[in-house]
């Protein structure tokens, strides 16, 4: 049989020629080889960056793990969003960039607004007048405030706008914003941020904030409402043939905007980019038939008057950002808080910005691939938004005894570490109204107590989140008016106050709390049933090592744990009905203010009280708490409101309201070249502070990337090794007789 | 052969609407448009009267599938399932959830997707038929058990590790391609080395084993023998006899797939960072846009289809005897 495969004929000998197929193959191979690695060029080889010759000093990021969903700032409100738009427009308020606690400054307007409070009638009355019935916020716009150039505001010698089309025939050989070859720019005026507020309240245009913003903004329901009305036989209407109540236009650079009621946090809102201006001009563009067809929209191409102008905008792989060359004169602070000028944070003090002249943010949806570029010197930095606390950037870390340290891989790179509190927390809450843990009575107390000294907050970061996250004391985070550090700061139902450190209470003092709560050992004194708690978790947010990890502290007490997994809306559903035990929520600030966290607990913010979509998903309902917060809303900062704070935080406290919480810390990296990294927890308009040494990384990055070239030789021998052996087999068949092929 | 054709492409339209009204079953089963308004609004502030606008704004506000309050032909043409999913037959795929043009971001994207796609699957083609056809030269000897062996080990590991380990070792720790990325202004081939690389290497286990199961049975016949008696080296019996008549199975295999190469691959485009339409199902499944998952399982659908018609019209080259009727 064997015989019969190999054959038994004699080949001719001028059949050899085919065998030598396969050796031909093998020298086409290593002279293909050979080409490649000749036109590869100078390393390095890997490289994924185009090189610009244009000399302008370009900074390497990453947007991950998705690319922006919408960039107009009216229906914008992500921070992966935020992190463009902030950069491109500049609205009335900002944060100065080194101080902490966050502190609020002008930014395209000249200063803080003018507040004056009105009554019923319309008069001006004193800031303490019972009598306030509106808050009137007067702005005034800076001078040298300019548009970016764009297509928008290009006119013809006539100063009519050079680029509106009657149909979509005409203008449709523009697809990008770069095709329009004339630009034209203009000042910003005082109409554009009114025309910005309008758009807010165009139901057409879907905005988050209308619902929130018309219970502040005068008239805005009603504009709303009208605008609904209003038939649009064409695409664009001009929403200032309409008027708001509560804006107001005074002349060019000034206008107003006037609030119900007192509401100081307003002006905190006024540094979002929801009251970027937005010129009619623009808007009006981009109502352009068939431009809508080919994303020619405000929604992917923002026009704004901030630092930068997008130049590209291609989702699926990158958003190219340039100098906004109209952008008006602004300086690096120059002044931050203690330990900044020894970290060099203020080496670049009082100098022009921004410093970088093109940003490339390019699209990177998984880790490995973002790490290493990192770490090749490819991305300046390792991330803007999302911080680095991964499975694979975890390998970048080590816990020593100051907290999180780097590497000696990453040392050996000279990266630098930017940590990031965020002004943010994540909990997991009591439901108030369940039966078994929620109520006010001292034994419900109790027995929520005793869980939260049994729930290890600081073990459960340490091992999950690896050192990155703070537990929380208070639900204030750090960085906010209200939270407090040291002794002060402990809550004293869960830790003591130990040798300078806060000390969690002895699990032996939990189990005396749950047997005088009624759960002797865990077990209901009742009916000798164990205790059994239920746990709603969003089943992406968690981990089968997490639960078993819960299970273990619990079982300490004698208490047993049933998770519920759901996705994020079953989840969502579950906390709109109250049917939940205990529940896994978080929350990052809009605004570093107490209210903008001590809301989470405020009574009618339930969403069983409001039948909404309230912050308030423990149900907690202390009236003394409510009360309180009504007072902190329309008070101004300052001792009164402190000692307020103070007491809703005591409240939150010996009501036990959340089993646990603590405050994320992410970390980010940065390649050596880069300066001025501090982040900043809640502005994203940093961009322009960010400094480069285009030198420095070019050398690095040839020095780290030079291409190991044996596995090239070593794959070519391998393919020939393993054809070598089958062509002498072949050759030696072919050649065989009869006879020899038989043996 | 028109005839045929013409039939099979009517045949294609129940298949359509079936596959359609699926999909979109299957999606609302498990995502109302509520679901779909809080994923697209985000978790702050989503009022009742936010959700009713974004309905309202999308299409969504209107009944499923039958409109109780709407007169005649209304009743079954302003639902979601009519201006959703029954569009898609006059080819307007409108917009994505976010409101970007789906049939321009179609257009866009389909490109980088062939241009990973095609060569891996010209190029491992051409792999599989060669090793394959070697091993079955070397048939019923030691190599070729080696070779079922790594074939089959080959086959047994994880698409994910031929990725993640191509990256770690050719771009990360040898530094000769870019680790993901793709540039069509800028040197596009370097990075398409490394993804190309990955699947050919990945698909060998699968593809040659199952080639040359197809090649030995060819091996055995009597006009194989007949070549071999009259002279013919084995390198001309293995590429002009063996491999033409082994083409029908390879052909119903290897066809299907040509049109639907510009849908791209889910994970080769998500890890090596190619704005193809592989990913870009990926993301519209992540972000729940139903309109994005619709428009790619329509034109998934119609490409298969097609790709099983140009499979029985090549049946008639590969092989004369072959009519269709």
């Amino acid at each position: 049989m064997r015989a019969h495969y190999q054959g038994s004929v004699a080949v001719p000998t001028g059949y050899r020629d085919n065998s030598g197929f396969t050796t031909r193959l093998g020298f086409a191979a290593l002279a293909l080889l050979a080409v490649v690695l000749a036109g590869c060029g100078e390393p390095p080889w890997n490289d994924p960056n185009p090189s610009f010759d244009d000399g302008l000093l370009t900074y390497n990021s990453v947007m991950s793990p998705s690319p922006p969903k919408h960039l107009d700032p009216a229906t914008s409100y992500a921070s992966d969003e935020s992190l463009f738009l902030m950069q491109i427009y500049e609205p009335p308020m900002g944060y100065h960039f080194l101080k902490r606690p966050y502190e609020l400054l002008a930014l395209s307007v000249e200063d803080f607004p003018q507040v004056t409070y009105l009554n019923a009638e319309g008069e001006e009355v004193a800031e303490d007048d019972p009598a306030v019935a509106y808050t009137r916020y007067t702005l005034t716009v800076r001078e040298d405030e300019h548009y970016q150039p764009h297509p928008a505001f290009a006119v013809d010698q006539q100063g009519q706008p050079l680029y509106l089309f009657d149909d979509a025939e005409e203008g449709s050989r523009y697809s990008q914003i770069t095709d329009f070859p004339q630009t034209g720019d203009r000042p910003v005026r005082a109409n554009d941020y009114v025309y910005a507020i309008k758009r807010l309240a165009d139901p057409l245009i879907g905005s988050p904030m209308l619902g929130f913003m018309a219970q502040h903004i005068v008239g805005m329901t009603e504009f709303s409402e009208e605008l609904a009305r209003v038939e649009r036989p064409g695409n664009w209407l001009d929403l200032n043939d309409f008027d708001m109540e509560g804006l107001e236009v005074l002349d060019e650079r000034t206008f107003t905007i006037t609030i119900n009621g007192r509401y100081p946090q307003f002006v905190y809102w006024l540094a979002m980019h929801f009251f970027s201006p937005i010129a009619p001009e623009v808007d009006r563009f981009y109502h352009n038939p068939g431009f809508s067809d080919r994303n020619l929209t405000l929604d992917w191409w923002p026009v704004g008057s901030g630092p930068y102008m997008m130049v590209k905008n291609d989702p699926n792989s990158e958003i190219i950002l340039e100098r906004n060359p109209n952008y008006r004169e602004d300086y690096y602070p120059i002044e931050g808080e203690p330990g900044d000028r020894e970290k060099g944070l203020l080496d670049d003090a009082g100098k022009r910005v921004p410093f970088i002249d093109r940003a490339v943010f390019r699209l990177e949806k998984e880790v490995l691939p973002l790490w290493t570029k990192f770490l090749q010197g490819y991305y300046d930095r390792s991330g803007e938004v999302h911080g680095n606390t991964n499975g694979v950037f975890d390998q970048a870390f080590v816990v020593g005894p100051d907290g999180v340290e780097m590497s000696p891989e990453l040392q050996d790179h000279n990266i630098t570490m930017s940590p990031d509190v965020k002004p943010g927390i994540y909990y997991y809450g009591f439901n108030m109204r369940d039966p078994v843990v929620g109520g006010y009575t001292e034994d419900r107390r109790k027995l929520r107590q005793a869980l939260q000294i049994a729930f290890n907050t600081e073990e459960y970061i340490n091992i999950f989140y690896k050192g990155n996250g703070i537990a929380a004391q208070n639900p204030i985070p750090p960085g906010i008016p209200g939270h407090l550090e040291g002794e002060e700061g402990i809550n004293p139902y869960v830790y003591d106050w130990v040798d300078g450190e806060a000390v969690r209470k002895p699990l032996e003092y939990a189990r005396k709390l749950l047997a005088e709560a009624g759960y002797p050992n865990g077990r209901d004194a009742r009916t000798g049933e164990p205790l059994k708690i239920f746990i709603d978790v969003q089943s992406q947010a968690i981990s089968n090592t997490s639960m078993n990890w819960m299970d273990r502290v619990f079982a300490e007490l004698g208490v047993q744990v049933e998770y519920r997994p759901a996705d994020w809306n079953r989840t969502r559903e579950k906390l709109l009905t109250g049917n939940t035990q205990i529940y896994s929520h978080g929350w990052l600030a809009d605004y570093p203010d107490p209210e903008n966290f001590l809301f989470l607990l405020y009574g009618p913010e339930s969403p069983l009280i409001c039948e909404c979509d309230g912050a308030n998903n423990s149900n907690y309902d202390n009236p003394e708490y409510d009360e309180l917060f009504r007072q902190v809303r329309v008070l101004p900062p300052g001792p009164e409101r402190a000692e307020l704070v103070a007491r809703m935080v005591e409240l939150f406290r010996r009501d036990a309201v959340w089993l646990y919480a603590y405050y994320p810390k992410d970390i980010y990296l940065n390649n050596s070249w880069v300066s001025n990294t501090k982040r900043h927890g809640i502005s994203k308009a940093t961009l322009k502070y960010l400094n480069i040494d285009p030198e420095e990384r070019a050398r690095r990055q040839v020095e780290w990337n030079q291409p190991v070239t044996w596995p090239l030789y070593a794959g070519a021998a391998l393919v020939i090794g393993l054809l070598l052996p089958g062509v002498i087999a072949y050759r030696r068949r072919q050649n065989a007789t009869a006879r020899r092929a038989v043996e | 052969m028109f005839a045929y054709i013409v039939r099979r492409l009517l045949y294609a339209i129940p298949i359509l609407i079936g596959v359609n009204l699926l999909t979109f079953t299957l999606f609302f089963v498990v995502n109302s448009p509520d679901d779909m308004a809080v994923s697209q609004l985000g978790e702050k502030y989503v009022t009742p009267e936010a959700i009713e606008a974004w309905k309202r704004k999308n299409g969504y506000d209107k009944p499923l599938f039958v409109n109780a309050e709407a007169q005649g032909v209304g009743a079954f043409t302003d639902t979601i399932f009519f201006t959703k999913s029954l569009k898609l037959f006059a080819f307007d795929f409108g917009r994505s959830e976010s409101g970007r043009d789906i049939t321009t971001d179609v257009s866009t994207r389909m490109w980088p997707s062939l241009a990973v796609a095609l060569p891996s699957f010209v190029i491992g083609i051409w792999v599989n038929i060669c090793v394959a056809l070697m091993v079955v030269m070397f048939r019923a000897t030691a190599l070729d058990r080696w070779a079922v062996f790594v074939f089959v080990a080959l086959m047994s590991i994880s698409y994910l590790f031929y990725i993640i380990g191509g990256q770690y070792l050719v771009a990360k720790s040898w530094m000769l391609v870019p680790i993901s990325g793709y540039d069509p202004e800028f040197q596009p081939w370097k990075f398409l080395i490394l993804p190309v690389l990955v699947s050919v290497i990945a698909g060998i286990g699968s593809g040659a084993r199952w080639y040359r199961t197809l090649f030995l049975e060819e091996a055995g016949q009597d006009y194989v023998r007949t070549a071999r008696a009259k002279g013919a080296s084995e390198i001309s019996i293995l590429f002009k006899h063996i491999l033409p008549n082994a083409l029908i199975p390879i052909l119903t295999g290897v066809v299907v797939l040509i049109p639907t190469l510009f849908m791209g691959s889910l994970l080769i485009e998500s890890f090596f960072g190619i704005p193809g339409l592989g990913s870009y199902m990926l993301d519209a499944i992540r972000s729940q846009d139903f309109a994005i998952v619709r428009t790619m399982v329509f034109i998934g659908s119609i490409l298969y289809i097609i790709g099983l018609i140009l499979t029985d019209i090549s049946y008639t080259w590969a092989d004369p005897r072959v009519r269709l009727s």
